[in-house]
This record gives structure tokens, C-alpha cells and sequence, in this order.
């Protein structure tokens, strides 16, 4: 079981609060992202459910009973953190099997457990090698090794690929997701990665100033976004949000059109081509509209504008409307 | 950018650290020099070198006179007894102001080095008498309580430099895998800050080797350390300085030696942290 429940969880370090009322219900084997800029308090709210932070009021429920006061240990949480906090001194195998020998466990089936989730990571032929002698990946995969010998009731991952380069970032995304589907245990994961977020989860908690913005599932949050903030957080590259006189003609304060909602041939905006990257699948490019600012276009396969091209552009697609205080409307 | 220095430059930079090292281990050749003198070589005006007479009668005066093995042993015992004390209590001390530091944390550790300021002879009329009413008077635990209590800032200090360079993370993922405090502290932190704690470690024992002011006010005969045998040369009738010289030079020989083999652990404690 792994079912986590927050019930108006404040916290705040002395006079500013970091988060200031947060309510939120998460279920048994979800795959549950919080996602937000830098200090929306994502990390925090992490390390509440964790316990290495207490709150300063509130409950957090896991599995139905209430864990608030818990120490970290009691919690039956396990946690992969970003610089992979691993033990230098220990060999891989002792880091393993580590949480087992503090649970006092039989030696034969802690030594059982290192080898299967050695097994399950790829570690087996490093088991007797020390973390310095790792590299970025195997130390990330040692760290995921420590949390699932536990059989923790959830994971929380604290940004936990942000070390790793981009081709080892993809590779261990896959790994992760492949493990939620064979583990099938709760996970939390924290990014400020969008693209991360929207691969890995059944559902994505957009965080801002300490505030959830909205919960849902990936494509429910990029497809209807309650508010602006969430319509510019969520998408690579992010929505063009338009006020003035072109959204006054759809009745809204600000429209938001997706990059590959937009195209590029005849249409009512002209402009001037800036920046072009050309990927072969997709070709994104930015575009200088006079009274509408920096567009951002994505088209399928090769465009064949460069920079410095006047080029003409319509809206092909879904126009997002949002009222004065950036709520969409209806 | 590295600087590639010249050869002058280096000459003269070499010069000058074995100008300074020399000027500094001076009185200790001067000493060990005056040990293998006459006495009356050693008084001699002007002072004699080159032509003094050598002999090694101090040594063998001084060892047959007094029991060294016995100061020796009780230095040992209290040099590291009070350094292991002092460390029981400084590791979880340390680990505290290090990891859950309070408000007044910082004060606190000024507050405790502050009593490292003050004079040790303003409180030496209090301690004697305390420690004659407690029956710790000439004994070795009391100097061990005594020169555990004098040092343990300095230990507290060095400890808490050590451990604040250490990731906050690794502990809280070792509280995640269920490490209460002491397993955090035996199986995490000390043993990562093992080359911090064994430089402690040896400045202490150190520091506790040289102490002469608590070690000959609180002691008489049975738990004379060393630094007591030294002052047990200078009789009401005059120094003896060849036979002095030769005390001190047995009295400092183990702790020398002890020095010499652990200097690059102790240099690379002294300097941790200082460049990251």
C-alpha cells in the first residue's frame, strides 16, 4: 500500500511561509509528479511527506494513519536524492543493504534482497566497488537500489536525474518508469523538468509560490489548463500567450495558442524569423510579430524558413481563453 | 592560473622556510644539544658549541635517579584518556551543532571558545580545592577529567569544522534507511569524518602530552606525567640545566616521534576544508 494524503499542510520558516495551505490525495501505485519553477516549494513539500521536515501544521496521512509526527525511518518512505547521498565508504553492497541492516534484518535474506535488486539495476558486477568508483548512472541506480531493497510503501525522488547528462537523463527516465510498471509501488517524483514530468506521470501536481496550480493527467493539464501560469508551464516549447487586440477578438483577456498550433504559409500575422533549429523531426522556430511579440512555432519535419525570412502565420488549432485574473474560461 | 616560479625564486623561497623552521625548532635543538653537555659546558659564557664537552652522563643520571616509565605510562594514560573522553562527548556535541543547529549555536560555540581565553590561573584556587574534596587529587582520572575538560572546545571546534563539510543529504538518507542517531553517528558520519577525527585526535593527544600547569598543580607523586618529571629537575638549589635539558628531551622524545610519523595526517586535518 502506498495511499498518501495531505490535509491542509502548512509550512514555514519563521515569518515567510514556503507553503501555505496544501491539500492533496494520492493513490496506491500512482505515478505522481510535482513539477514548478525553482522555490515554488516542491522540494519542501517533498521532505514533508519524508519527514525530514516537520510541519508547522496539518496532517499527512499514509496508508490512513496519521504519519505527521513520524520520524523518517518510521514512515516506511524511501528516498532517492538528487546528488545521490551515498555512502562513500560503503561498497555498493553495503549501501544496498544498508536500510536492511538498520531494519535488523536476517543476514541470508538481506543478502537475498541486494542481489535481486542488483539484478533488477544491472549492479552485479559492481557490487564490491565503492561509489568514487562509479559512474553518474550506476551511482543513481545504487541510490534506486538502496530505496526498493526497503519494499518502501512509496519512492519520492528529489530531482534525481538532474546530475546526469542529457543521454544518460533519457535512458534513466525510461528505467524509472519501467520500474513503476513492474513495481507498481507509489512514486513521487520531483523535477522542474516539464518534458521529465510529462513522460514519466499518471498525474502531475503543477506547483507555484508553494501553491498547487492544478492536478491532473499530463495531457489534461496541457490540453486544458486551469490558468495561465499552468498554460505556460506545461509545453516544450511553451505557449504563446497573447493580449491586446487579438485577444479582445475572442472576448478573452489573453489567448494561448500552442507552437504546433500555428502555421506557417498564408495567414494574419506577419513576421520575421529569429532563431531557427531545424531537429529533422520537428523544426522549431521564433518568429518577430509586430503587436504580438515572439512567437513560437513548431512544425512536423523540415520548415523551410531561416533566419531573417518574412514569413506569414495563422492560428490552425485550439485557442486557449483567459479572463483578466489568468483563469481560463469556458 | 599556476605560477611557474624560477629557480632564484624558489632558492630564495627555500631559503627562507628553512630560515623560519629553524627559528622555530631552535630551542628544541638548543635543548637537546645542552643535554649531551657538562654542566658546566652547558653554563658556559659565552655558550660553548664546537668545543664543549660531550657526554651522555645526564641521561643515564636522570634515568637512574627517577621512575620515567612511570611518568611515561601515566602520560600515556592520560594524554589519551582524556583525548578519547573528550571525543565521546565532542562527536555527538559536534554532529548536533553541526546538523540540527539552534539559535544560539554560533554563540555557544564562541562561548566555549572564549573560556579558552581565559587565564588558567584564575580558576586553579576552585579546581585544586574541588579536586582535593572529590578525592581526584593525584590521580589519573582527575587529570584525565581535567585535561578532557580543557581541550574539549578545541576538540568540540575542529570536530564541528569537519562535519559541517559534510553533506547533509548522506544523513538524511541514512534517517530514511532507518538510522536512529547513534547509528547515523557510528556508521555515517564517523566514519566519514575519520581523517578529521584522528587529526583531532593526535593535536589532542598532543595538546594533553605538553599541558605542565594543571598536570603539575593537581599531581604529586602517583599521577605525574612527564611534563611533572620535567619540573621535578629544577631543585630549590639551582637549575641543573644539562640534566634538565636531558628530562625534557626524554619527555618530549615519544610525542616528537609520534609527530613526526603523523604529520601529513595532521597538516591535512589542520588544513580540511580550508580550499574546497
Amino acid at each position: 500500500m502506498g495511499q498518501i494524503t495531505l490535509k491542509s499542510v502548512r509550512k514555514s520558516f519563521g515569518e515567510v511561509d514556503v507553503i501555505p495551505s496544501i491539500d492533496l490525495a494520492i493513490d496506491d501505485g500512482e505515478f505522481v509528479v510535482f513539477v514548478g519553477p525553482s522555490g515554488c516549494g516542491k522540494s519542501t513539500l517533498l521532505r514533508l511527506i519524508a519527514g525530514l521536515e516537520d510541519t508547522t501544521s496539518g496532517t499527512i496521512e499514509i496508508d490512513g494513519k496519521d504519519a505527521t509526527a513520524l520520524p523518517p525511518a518510521k514512515r516506511g518512505l524511501a528516498m532517492v536524492f538528487q546528488s545521490y547521498a551515498l555512502y562513500p565508504h560503503m561498497t555498493v553492497k553495503k549501501n544496498i543493504g544498508f536500510p536492511l541492516k538498520m531494519a535488523g534484518m536476517d543476514p541470508a535474506e538481506a543478502e537475498k534482497r541486494i542481489q535481486r535488486a542488483a539484478s533488477v539495476l544491472n549492479l552485479t558486477n559492481y557490487l564490491e566497488r565503492k561509489p568514487g568508483q562509479l559512474s553518474g548512472g550506476q551511482r543513481q541506480r545504487v541510490a534506486i537500489g538502496r530505496a526498493i531493497v526497503r519494499e518502501p510503501a512509496a519512492f519520492l525522488f528529489d530531482e534525481p536525474l538532474s546530475n546526469l547528462d542529457a543521454a544518460l537523463r533519457v535512458g534513466m527516465r525510461q528505467e524509472i518508469s519501467e520500474l513503476h510498471q513492474s513495481l507498481k509501488t507509489t512514486m513521487i517524483y520531483v523535477t522542474h523538468d516539464q518534458v521529465e514530468a510529462m513522460t514519466m506521470a499518471d498525474k502531475i501536481v503543477v506547483l507555484n509560490a508553494g501553491r498547487i496550480e492544478q492536478v491532473g493527467s499530463p495531457l489534461t493539464l496541457y490540453h486544458t489548463p486551469k490558468n495561465i501560469f499552468v498554460a505556460g508551464f506545461i509545453g516544450s516549447p511553451r505557449m504563446n500567450l497573447i493580449e491586446g487586440p487579438e485577444a479582445a477578438k475572442h472576448n478573452a483577456h489573453t489567448i494561448g495558442i500552442r507552437p504546433e498550433h500555428i502555421t506557417v504559409g498564408d495567414g494574419p500575422w506577419e513576421g520575421v524569423v529569429g532563431l531557427s533549429e531545424h531537429l529533422g523531426s520537428d523544426s522549431f522556430i521564433k518568429v518577430d510579430v509586430p503587436g504580438l511579440g515572439i512567437i513560437n512555432v513548431r512544425g512536423a519535419g523540415e520548415l523551410n524558413v531561416h533566419h531573417g525570412d518574412r514569413i506569414k502565420l495563422a492560428p490552425a488549432g485550439k485557442i486557449h481563453r483567459f479572463d483578466a485574473n489568468g483563469m481560463a474560461m469556458a | 592560473m599556476a605560477r611557474a616560479a624560477s629557480p632564484r625564486r624558489r632558492l630564495l623561497t627555500t631559503l627562507a622556510a628553512w630560515f623560519v623552521a629553524l627559528l622555530i625548532f631552535f630551542p628544541v635543538l638548543w635543548m637537546i644539544l645542552t643535554s649531551f653537555k657538562t654542566e658546566a659546558s652547558a653554563v658556559a659564557s659565552p655558550p660553548e658549541l664546537l668545543g664543549a664537552s660531550w657526554t651522555l652522563e645526564n641521561y643515564v643520571e636522570v634515568w637512574s635517579r627517577s621512575d620515567y616509565p612511570r611518568f611515561f605510562w601515566n602520560s600515556v594514560v592520560i594524554s589519551v584518556g582524556s583525548t578519547l573522553l573528550g571525543l565521546a562527548i565532542a562527536i555527538p556535541s559536534a554532529w548536533a551543532m553541526a546538523f540540527v543547529p539552534g539559535k544560539r549555536t554560533k554563540d555557544l560555540l564562541m562561548w566555549m571558545l572564549s573560556t579558552k581565553m581565559m587565564p588558567a590561573v584564575a580558576v586553579m584556587i576552585p579546581i585544586y580545592l574541588l579536586f582535593q574534596q572529590l578525592g581526584l587529587f593525584d590521580t589519573k582520572i582527575g587529570l584525565i577529567l581535567a585535561l578532557m575538560l580543557m581541550n574539549l572546545p578545541i576538540i568540540i571546534w575542529m570536530l564541528y569544522t569537519y562535519f559541517k563539510e559534510i553533506p547533509g543529504e548522506i544523513l538524511e538518507a541514512a534517517r530514511m534507511d532507518g538510522a536512529g542517531m547513534w547509528s547515523e553517528i557510528a556508521y555515517v558520519l564517523t566514519p566519514m569524518a575519520l581523517p578529521g577525527i584522528a587529526s583531532t585526535m593526535l593535536l589532542n593527544i598532543i595538546l594533553a602530552w605538553n599541558e605542565a600547569f594543571w598536570t603539575i598543580v593537581l599531581t604529586t607523586t602517583k599521577a605525574a606525567p612527564l611534563s611533572a618529571f620535567i619540573a621535578s629537575f629544577s631543585a630549590p638549589q639551582g637549575l641543573f640545566y644539562a640534566k634538565l635539558s636531558a628530562a625534557s628531551a626524554m619527555a618530549i622524545m615519544p610525542i616528537l616521534i609520534l609527530g613526526w610519523f603523523s604529520q601529513k595526517q595532521l597538516v591535512r586535518g589542520l588544513t580540511f576544508g580550508a580550499v574546497k
